[in-house]
């Protein structure tokens, strides 16, 4: 059996150290300073969780603010910045840390048969940029008028209005705090890079033999998908940044018009375009979200054909759609600035072209509900947070629609039915593809099994707060209620407003649910149930190697010899074949 | 890069999948690095056309630049790459003499472009022209002209020492045809942008 | 692996999803999920909500029934075999829901949505043009006067108290300009056409009930259009972030019949009269 001859190869492995792989020694360079791509992939994923206590103690805090004005002990200048922080935190140092970063770079060297990523120094980097990156984060709420306060896209004029040399200062949080922001973001943006030219490089050059690009597992093929959207996506923001860093402290005029006067004082800029900011920032912020949205997917794909039993439904047209994705993605970014006062027309042509990609997201849809199509579900935590994923695309996803049409976007366009949407999409969909990838892999990482019950506890308070809490601010968005509020008082929004309680108590029990998972996380770490080589019987090649993965990942490299999902093989299809079975 | 991925690398390529078309993973690399470089400076070019297109008074070009000046700038970038090229060859070859010397030529030549870039720039601080301001028209010109002409100066002056690196590990056999190419792609970016910088802001 | 408690964990997901599409489609039946609409390209908009809300409520509902019956039909004990499909049947399952979604989406927004935007974005000659300046936390309207025409706004100029938007005393167009703060006043029935500028950030103009949205950015002048249908006062919230005081950048669009807003129009007098 595949099985048992991986198990064999492994302890081979282990007694006969046949070749030196280099076993780096001592614990800096094992655990700290290391180049092996599942050590970084786990320091990726504990950053990520330390972030996320800030990230989401934030936002319950605003929370609190909204549910019961003035219970929070909160001003209006703390609230905004808040609001800010609690979005690039969760977007790019919890979200893409751990989904992107983290378990992209535990899983695909494993998954494409590759000791480690193709630079393992410029892999250890990019972890290290990323330290500074978020204490210079963290560190902007204690400078003079706090941290960042103009909204997680930094729409200029209001975050470039700095108040030093010659420009009028638009807010608080337009000083200091948002020059560290844009720092911490370009730290990121580099690391991200980085991070991403590795992911590209190794897929398409470490594969082992046999494994050719339409035998790849369908995580690797949209982790390859979003490292090449990134590469392709970034430096528009990289651009952005620092045009809006010159404008801030240079005197420049990007981002500035003639004529601007805040709070009385007349601005000496001339000719600048505020606009410009916006087409470049949201030629990366829609790829983005695809960068975050598409490698949930591809866990879940794997997730689910593990636990289901037999192989994914449309392989291929899967791949296709993926493509697609990332093409029609790279050309949409306007759809969210129908209201911006950019050319009618243009937003025509956005809101066509925007709904076009319903299409291929329609396809990678059926295909994963199809995927469950005569199989045999196992209801492993790791697969509920899988099926969770398939309902929370579906329901964010057709939030879509009604944001894409630009008609209807006159009376959501900034309410909280986007909020809810992208929630939905970068918040749910791609923490349950993260979860789902870690409930899977941590046998692999640490061997030893996550405790199930606190799994599935941790399962259902996150599925039914997450789904519940975005759901109705979607019904808050139809009440037309404005995002960014600190607080409401007109009469229309009366209606929805009366739901912000239930909200923000949904809120508590989805971060509720995250405490046992902490617990969780680490408890197993240590006192988990031991796992085997391959204990889901999945078929993919990280489950062909030793429990722990040696240095080096395999003795010998496998040799692929088949299509990645091998299930429901033999003759009562309740086989399984490993992708590097001897034919 | 430490010695352990080397050889990680190295047992890597013999058991591996012949990769994308038989490009290495460093080319692949720096190909990659290279397309999101180009579109890095794309946004700046657009975001310069779309300023230059709806600003009334854009500085006319004649008044500030000599374009003889520039064109032995942009002649001594251009010389530049076609001693990399050579540099390339005779590393190919094997003659690391000759690669050493062609490449410390390309050095040369990046040094002498700094050099005319910084008098082009001292001349035009010297008769007014500043980020937010100049005494020729539209503030932005001074903005977009300063931030992409230097940034493009901050790639030329990387490659710069980069090429010496090169050049030095070239000499002592430390860096093989590969690494003195993958140096020349980036060197060759590095001029292509130079002429698309050179045409919107000296000849349109 | 498939014990008893796989079962369990089937049949609640499954009963889950399902309370969850009942919940979600009964709250439209419930709640009073949107304000009412007063102009005339907002009955449009809602026209196109409406039809998105069918649309996707078709998908939501169908999509979470599937899922559910596929998790009780194939989770736990005793399940089916899995056999692949044939190469028509996946072809199928792909080209349908590409065509279905390509068919739903498009139409929507070229049959419905369309023309609703053109009417919001077309100036009408005859319409009443409306002036509007947004400053950080403040809305100010203008309105022509007697002349037709509207005076310059000079940055240097500008006083907070004395003349907030920066009108010049020696203009002659500016003399007879009517500027309100804080208020917009329109006839009903009648179409309005608004000049949207900001002084300082972005500000966006939304007035829920009368489903329009429109940013105010600085350096440039954007436009929408709107045709009130009922009379009544509406609240205007600020919808693009523009500092701590957002939250309070109100104003009121007060719609009056035709014969009110002409004599409350005769009864202003210009900035500088």
């Amino acid at each position: 059996m595949a099985i048992a001859q991986a198990v064999e190869t492994g302890k081979a492995g282990h007694q006969a150290h046949g070749r030196d792989h280099g076993h780096p020694a001592g614990f800096i360079r094992k655990y700290i300073f290391s180049t092996d791509h599942k050590v970084i992939g786990v320091q990726y994923l504990l950053m990520a969780m330390l972030m996320s206590v800030v990230g989401l103690g934030l936002s319950l805090w605003f929370r609190v603010q909204l549910a019961w004005p003035g219970k929070a002990a909160m001003t209006p200048e703390q609230y905004v910045a808040i609001v800010t922080m609690h979005g690039t935190i969760m977007i790019f140092f919890v979200v893409s840390l751990a989904l992107s970063s983290g378990l992209g770079n535990f899983s695909i060297p494993l998954q494409v048969g590759a000791r480690d990523m193709a630079y393992p120094f410029l892999n250890m980097l990019s972890f290290w940029i990323i330290v500074p990156a978020s204490a210079i984060m963290i560190l902007s709420f204690f400078v003079e008028g706090g941290a960042a306060a103009g909204g997680w896209t930094a729409y200029p004029p209001l975050s470039a209005l700095s108040g030093f040399g010659k420009v009028p200062r638009g807010s608080p949080g337009s000083g200091m705090g948002q020059t560290l922001w844009l720092l911490a973001m370009a730290l990121f943006i580099v690391s991200f890079t980085m991070g991403g030219l590795n992911y590209v490089a190794t897929i398409l050059n470490l594969r082992a033999r046999g494994m050719s690009l339409m035998r790849m597992p369908l995580t690797v093929w949209t982790y390859f998908v979003a490292a090449l959207l990134g590469l392709l996506s970034f430096p528009a923001l990289t651009a952005a940044a620092i045009m809006l860093l010159l404008d801030r402290h240079l005197g420049t005029s990007f981002f500035l018009p003639s004529g601007l006067v805040v709070s009385g004082q007349q601005a000496a800029n001339v000719g600048g375009t505020p606009l410009l900011f916006q087409h470049l920032f949201w030629f990366l912020g829609h790829p983005e979200v695809y960068v975050l949205v598409l490698p949930a997917i591809g866990i879940a794909f794997d997730v689910i054909a593990a636990f289901s039993r037999r192989p994914p439904h449309g392989y291929k047209t899967s791949v296709w759609a993926l493509l697609i994705i990332a093409f029609l993605g790279m050309i949409v970014w306007g759809h969210h600035m129908f209201t911006s006062g950019m050319n009618p027309f243009l937003g025509k042509y956005f809101s066509i072209a925007t709904l076009l990609i319903t299409a291929p997201f329609a396809v990678l849809g059926v295909n994963l509900l199809a995927s469950l199509w005569r199989a045999r579900i196992r209801f492993t935590t790791s697969m509920l947070f899988a099926l969770g994923l398939i309902s929370a695309v579906g329901t964010g996803g057709i939030g879509g629609l009604f944001l894409a049409t630009a008609t209807a976007d006159l009376h959501f366009h900034d309410t909280y039915f986007v909020v809810g949407h992208f929630h939905l999409m970068i918040g749910v969909v791609t923490m349950t593809g993260t979860f789902a990838g870690i409930y899977y892999w941590f046998p692999k990482m640490f061997g030893r099994h996550m405790n199930e019950t606190l799994g599935k506890l941790h399962f259902w308070g996150t599925f039914i707060g997450a789904f519940a809490l975005f759901v109705i601010q979607h019904f808050q968005g139809f009440g037309g209620m404005t995002r960014r509020y600190f607080e409401y008082s007109a009469d229309y929004v009366q209606p929805a407003l009366a739901l912000n309680p239930a909200v923000t108590w949904f809120a508590f029990l989805a971060v509720g649910a995250q405490i046992p998972f902490f617990f969780n996380f680490f408890w197993s770490m240590f006192k988990g149930k031991k796992a085997e080589a391959n204990p889901w019987e999945a078929t993919t090649l990280e489950w062909t190697t030793a429990t722990p993965v040696p240095h080096g990942n395999w003795e010998r490299l496998p040799v692929v010899s088949g299509k990645p999902y091998g299930y429901a093989e033999g003759a009562n299809g309740d086989a399984h074949r490993m992708q590097n079975a001897e034919a | 890069m430490n010695s352990t991925a080397v050889t990680g690398h190295e047992a890597a390529t013999h058991e591996s999948e012949p990769g994308f078309y038989g490009t290495s993973w460093q080319k692949l690399m720096m190909w990659w690095f290279i397309i999101g470089d180009a579109i890095l400076f794309g946004s700046f070019l657009a975001a310069y056309g779309f300023s230059r297109i709806s600003a009334v008074n854009w500085p006319d070009r004649t008044q500030m630049f000599s374009l003889n000046f520039i064109t032995v700038m942009t002649f001594t970038l251009i010389t530049s790459s076609a001693t990399m090229a050579t540099a390339v060859a005779a590393s190919r070859r094997g003659d690391r003499k000759a690669a050493f010397n062609f490449t410390m030529a390309t050095a040369v030549g990046g040094l002498a472009f700094l050099g005319m870039q910084a008098y082009e720039w001292y001349h035009l601080i010297h008769n007014g022209a500043r980020m937010d301001t100049n005494p020729w028209g539209a503030p932005a010109f001074g903005a977009y002209f300063f931030a992409i002409t230097g940034f493009h100066g901050s790639h030329v002056a990387s490659g710069v020492l980069i090429l010496l690196i090169t050049a030095w590990n070239a000499k002592r056999g430390k860096s093989g045809p590969e690494g003195v190419e993958l140096t020349g792609l980036y060197w060759h970016f590095v001029d292509l942008v130079w002429v698309f910088v050179f045409g919107c802001f000296y000849l349109i | 692996m498939r014990s008893q408690r796989g079962a369990v964990s089937a049949w609640l997901l499954s009963s889950l999803l399902i309370l969850a599409t009942i919940l979600t489609v009964g709250a439209f039946f419930v709640l009073k999920w949107r304000p009412e609409v007063a102009s005339e390209h907002g009955r449009g908009v809602d026209r196109m909500i409406t039809y998105i809300i069918f649309a996707a409520g078709f998908i939501f509902v169908v999509g979470h029934l599937v899922l559910s019956t596929f998790l009780v039909k194939f989770g736990g004990k005793g399940t089916a075999a899995y056999k692949p499909m044939t190469h028509k049947t996946e072809m199928l399952f792909t080209i349908g829901p590409v065509v279905f979604m390509v068919a739903v989406s498009e139409l929507g927004v070229l049959a419905i949505g369309g023309p609703v935007w053109n009417q919001v974005y077309t100036h009408k000659p005859d319409d009443l043009v409306v002036d509007i300046t947004a400053k950080q936390y403040e809305w100010i309207s203008r309105y022509p006067g007697k002349d037709g025409k509207f005076g310059r706004k000079r940055p240097d100029l500008f006083d907070d108290q004395e003349n907030p938007l920066g009108l010049d005393r020696k203009d002659p167009d500016a003399k007879d300009d009517i500027v309100v703060r804080g208020a917009v006043y329109l006839p009903v029935g009648k179409g309005a056409w608004f000049n949207i500028q900001s002084w300082d950030v972005l500000h966006s103009f939304n007035v829920p009930v009368l489903r329009a949205k429109q940013d105010a950015v600085p350096g440039l002048t954007t436009h929408t259009r709107i045709v009130p249908t009922a009379v009544g006062r509406y609240e205007i919230s600020c919808a693009e972030i523009c500092g701590p005081g957002h939250y309070r950048m109100r104003g009121f669009v007060n719609v009056k019949s035709e014969a009110d807003f002409a004599k409350w129009l005769k009864s202003q007098v210009g900035w500088f009269e």
